[in-house]
């Protein structure tokens, strides 16, 4: 069984969805690079934010 | 007059058949509708992707949604219906977990759901390939 923690859970799915995203939504490869790129700093970086924003309303 | 209808030969025979297969194909096995257009590389990328990520969410002991009960279920089941035969099969063998026991099985059924709704977004995209909506 696979049990990771919130955090790599978090970075894996930004991964694979920011993968099929720059794939699907831009039509060439480099184009289709910077968006996932793109698509995967925002995916990490929201979860990042809105975790420390719910750890300081939660104190 | 000959000539150009030689020249547009092609473009017009790349429009026909069944211009739905690849929509099908994408639907029914990650990639595949890439594939059948020689798209080759955004195809494995596409599999890759979408299989990893239905197979951690089995690996997390996610679950597989098998009835609609409520709308929560009904979207659920929407979402997993996405992974066409990955679905099916596993629906068949009896893998995932009937009820989410542990933390990680929670990751893992929204992993599987998504994973459903991406591989349905690379079918459209396969099909807009095919149509000629997207290069």
């Amino acid at each position: 069984m696979f049990r990771p923690s919130h955090f790599l859970a978090v970075v894996l799915f930004a991964l694979f969805a920011s993968v099929v995203f720059g794939i699907t939504q831009r039509e060439t490869p480099r184009r289709m690079l910077h968006y996932g790129i793109y698509c995967f700093v925002l995916f990490s970086g929201a979860a990042v934010v809105l975790s420390w924003v719910m750890f300081f309303i939660a104190r | 007059m000959v000539t150009p209808q030689i020249k547009n030969e092609p473009a017009r025979n790349s429009k026909q058949g069944f211009v739905y297969l690849p929509l099908i194909a994408g639907w029914l096995v990650p990639g595949a509708g890439h594939f059948l257009l020689g798209k080759w590389a955004r195809g494995a990328f596409l599999a890759a992707s979408i299989v990893c990520m239905f197979g951690l969410g089995l690996a997390m002991q996610g679950k597989l949604y098998g009835g609609a009960h409520d709308i929560l279920d009904m979207l659920g089941l929407a979402g997993d219906l996405g992974n066409g035969l990955l679905y099916i099969v596993s629906r068949v063998l009896s893998l995932g977990a009937d009820q989410v026991q542990v933390t990680t099985g929670d990751y893992g059924t929204r992993f599987i759901v998504v994973a459903g709704l991406l591989n349905v977004i690379a079918a459209v995209d396969a099909h807009n390939l095919r149509t000629g909506r997207k290069a």
